[in-house]
């Protein structure tokens, strides 16, 4: 760049655009500062007040530093509400949808993608776009009829409309970016479409699964509608278990705070260890649950 | 989405010579999916379509009441009003965050120290489950105690009544749905100005063109098609909003935020009213999908020519 400045003419323009260039640095971290400030803020506000005893939770103007910092409100929320027992719902609720996605959907984005089946690649898209609230009017009736409301299976098989779509969509995506040569000569040489599958595109695809895994599960974990709709007092996963903390219980901002950090900690955690497989995953499909 | 396009364009391709014989039996793979998603996702659109032409409450009989559910929404006045505000909330909550997603990208999309940590902070509103997040916004929002009127009036401006106002609630949740949404619209974008070609920038930088001269010539006419794809998602997402506004107002003050999917819930699980909100969810899946039908030929026309 600086040879075409200085061919095009003199110190000057040299010098202007030195000044344009430091100008543009200055323009770009001010930006970044911008846009990234409501998220830092946020999440520091919501450290901060699960930090802090009531009173100062409540002083005007607001104290902004816990001092000195209190884990009582976290000691509050597993004392005072079973949320031990809510965490272990969460963890069996999302690890079994994501783990049956897994195993229904990787097949099936292989198929899909080898098959070229545009018309099913279609019907996923559309599930991807249907308001969760429209499957629940007709499987909270199921569910009711069959006796299962009031356990976690409605859970988990709800929870399925959420991860099957996200992993089948992510696998075939993924598969159609693998070379299919390997494959090939694999069945040249007289393996089956399944050993294939199985022994090469499999392996070659664990990248995909893995980014599949972990969104499915950050999209089955964070999910709420369902569980509103579906958890009895016992069956209460983790967001709805913190919804019901508001609306049941005294209010008091300390706990509160604690216990929503408490349900969105491990997601966040894993968002921060797993960003690179994260964003691949979000910029190639656009999913979100529910 | 990506996807589908790669797909649409493959079938488009010139099959492999063999490729017919073993298309059939990859549909194989697709078997027991297939299966889960009819039983899940095929039987309950299927079932609300029956629901909905019944006259159907969580006990007693369910008579057949033909299309009167429909002509019910016609002369109801809160579906209606629903209507014109879930309209409302989605235009708001398409346009800020695109605007401040292409923003975001371009920035991204350039070199700095911590991009890496940068990119990740960014994007973690998207990530975090949205009932906790929701509590906190709602501390934020108490007109007395609240910080943010504390921020307000400490610059010297007037303290907002944010979601305790009618006036002032929806755009309040435009606000938080847009503080959360915006890093989806930033990583699609961002990914697409990933791809484009550099010569062009090149060509521009040795003309002299300032930074927002290429970013008007050249990055937004680029990477349009994927501006109208993150457009046409956060449409799709914000007709479906539901998680933010249940936790932080329930369609409230009145029913001023009442949306169509809080309707929705209302009639279906608090009045247990299952055949009109069947129906209900009936036309709500007919405009969303047409919303999005919609949105997509005019993006294939623009990308795909």
């Amino acid at each position: 760049m600086s040879a075409t400045t200085r061919s095009s003419g003199g110190r000057r323009t040299m010098n202007a655009h030195r000044v344009r260039r430091l100008l543009g640095r200055v323009g770009l971290y001010l930006s970044v500062l911008v846009l990234i400030s409501p998220a830092i803020l946020f999440f520091l506000w919501m450290i901060s007040l699960s930090l802090k005893n009531e009173a100062d939770n409540t002083a005007f103007p607001p104290v902004f530093i816990p001092n000195p910092p209190t884990i009582a409100n976290f000691v509050d929320v597993f004392q005072k509400n079973d949320f031990l027992s809510y965490t272990i719902n969460s963890i069996i609720v999302s690890f079994s949808a994501t783990g049956l996605a897994l195993l229904f959907g990787v097949p099936a984005g292989y198929g899909i993608a080898k098959a070229k089946a545009t018309k099913a690649a279609v019907l996923i898209l559309v599930a991807r776009i249907t308001p969760g609230l429209s499957y629940l009017i007709p499987l909270f009736l199921l569910f009711q009829w069959l006796g299962l409301i009031g356990t976690l299976t409605p859970l988990v098989i709800t929870h399925l409309v959420i991860t099957v779509p996200i992993v089948v969509w992510i696998m075939i995506g993924f598969f159609e970016g693998l070379p299919g040569e390997l494959e090939e000569a694999a069945l040249v040489d007289g393996a089956t479409i399944w050993q294939a599958f199985r022994h090469v595109a499999m392996p070659l695809a664990r990248p995909g699964i893995m980014v599949a895994m972990i969104l499915s599960f950050i999209f089955s974990w964070n999910n709420f509608i369902f569980g509103v709709v579906l958890a009895g007092r016992s069956t209460r996963t983790l967001p709805v278990a913190v919804y019901n903390v508001l609306t049941f219980e005294q209010i008091s901002w300390g706990p509160l705070a604690a216990a929503a950090l408490v349900v969105t900690a491990p997601v966040l955690l894993l968002t921060l260890l797993m960003q690179k497989e994260i964003v691949a995953g979000l910029t190639a499909g656009g999913v979100k649950g529910g | 989405m990506s996807a589908s396009l790669s797909t649409l364009q493959a079938a488009r391709a010139p099959a492999a010579p063999r490729g017919r014989n073993y298309a059939r039996r990859y549909w194989y793979f697709a078997a027991p999916a297939a299966i889960v998603v009819a039983a899940v996702i095929v039987f309950p659109w299927i079932f609300t379509l029956f629901m909905s032409v019944h006259d159907w409450k969580v006990t007693g009989d369910t008579p057949f009441v033909g299309l009167e559910n429909y002509t019910k929404m016609l002369s109801d006045d809160r579906f209606l009003w629903a209507v014109w505000r879930t309209l409302y909330f989605t235009a708001a909550s398409v346009v800020a965050p695109v605007i401040l997603g292409v923003w975001a990208a371009v920035c991204f999309a350039s070199n700095f120290r911590f991009r890496g940590l940068a990119r990740t902070i960014f994007v973690l509103p998207m990530m975090a489950t949205p009932v906790a997040i929701s509590l906190v916004w709602t501390m934020m929002f108490h007109p007395q105690l609240g910080v943010l009127n504390y921020l307000l009036t400490s610059v010297g401006l007037p303290p907002s009544s944010w979601v305790y106002e009618s006036d002032t609630v929806i755009p309040t949740l435009v606000m938080v749905e847009t503080w959360q949404w915006t890093p989806l619209v930033m990583l699609i974008v961002l990914g697409g100005i990933a791809s484009l070609p550099q010569d062009p920038y090149e060509a521009a930088r040795l003309d002299g063109a300032s930074a927002w001269q290429m970013f008007v010539h050249i990055t937004l006419p680029l990477a349009w098609p994927f501006i109208v794809v993150a457009a046409v998602i956060r449409v799709i997402d914000a007709l479906k909003a539901f998680d933010t506004i249940y936790v932080i107002t329930l369609g409230g003050p009145g029913t001023s935020s009442e949306t169509l999917n809080i309707l929705l819930y209302q009639t279906a699980f608090a009045y247990y009213d299952l055949g009109y909100g069947s129906a209900m969810v009936v036309v709500f899946f007919v405009l969303i999908m047409l919303v999005s039908l919609v949105l997509l030929r005019v993006r294939q026309k623009q990308a795909w020519q």
